[in-house]
């Protein structure tokens, strides 16, 4: 069995320089009464995954808004060639993160991946999201019970929808 | 078989590297073939990663996550030699899991 190192097919990923992180309102989403706290449990979040629209895709993860922070750092590209493969990561200096979910706004889907961030590990992640078009991205992180954002458009000149 | 999840776990001190490669379609269900028929949805919904019998990192994913997805997180309290244990499941039911050593 292979867990080591050594060249991936796939692995063809330019890295460009991102360089600030704009940081945009989310707008004044309507609050939710019931904090449903979907993304503090173990269960795969299927309503989330199935919003089409950003603010109804936090909503049904976190069931509350979130606020922008300097605090969460969001890097990406400013031009992702391929939008099938945007090299996207965020950092944070918040403590007590309990989780981190990217959205993708002009997607099919809004929510991309929402990862959970138990005790002792450091809130921070890098991966890799399909893009459909140029849009905004918004990172959340939910630390100590608030949410914080951040968010960047991102250009994409070739779409990452296949086809 | 070979499996579909390469890891790389590097201990640097107290905090340990944890970087995954998972082949898999991760097909949305919105893209058609050169039949012009849709490829159905098929992608990988949740990711564990476990080490001294506890989560330490969980992934939830949509569509969105790229083919062959790739992560990368750390965590504190493991140490050299210590091992992880990567486990996927897809939305078909597909499952795969690996262990890996801290190097």
């Amino acid at each position: 069995m292979t867990t080591t190192t050594g060249p991936h097919p796939t692995r063809r990923l330019i890295l460009q320089g991102a360089a600030s992180v704009a940081l945009l309102g989310l707008g004044n989403l309507p609050f939710a009464a019931a904090p449903a706290r979907a993304a503090a449990n173990d269960k795969y979040p299927e309503e989330a995954f199935k919003q089409k629209r950003e603010a109804d895709a936090i909503k049904a993860l976190y069931g509350r808004t979130a606020e922008p922070s300097d605090k969460v750092k969001l890097d990406a590209p400013e031009i992702a060639e391929n939008g099938g493969v945007v090299p996207i990561s965020v950092t944070t200096t918040l403590d007590k993160v309990t989780s981190i979910s990217f959205f993708v706004a002009e997607n099919p889907f809004a929510l991309a991946a929402s990862y959970k961030i138990p005790d002792g590990t450091i809130p921070a992640v890098a991966n890799r999201l399909k893009m459909a078009r140029t849009t905004k991205l918004v990172a959340i992180v939910e630390a100590d019970g608030k949410l914080y954002s951040a968010s960047k458009e991102v250009k994409v000149t070739v779409g990452g929808c296949g086809g | 078989m070979a499996s579909s999840i390469r890891v790389r776990a590097t201990s640097n001190g107290d905090i340990t590297e944890v970087q995954a490669l998972i082949q898999h379609p991760m097909d949305t269900g919105l893209v058609k073939d050169s039949k012009g028929e849709l490829i159905p949805a098929h992608f990988i919904q949740q990711l564990k990663f476990e080490c001294n019998g506890r989560d330490v990192f969980v992934a939830d994913w949509g569509t969105a996550v790229s083919k062959d997805p790739y992560v990368k997180f750390s965590f504190k309290g493991a140490k050299k030699g210590d091992e992880i244990k990567i486990s996927w499941t897809d939305n078909k039911g597909g499952s795969d899991t690996t262990t890996a050593k801290i190097a």
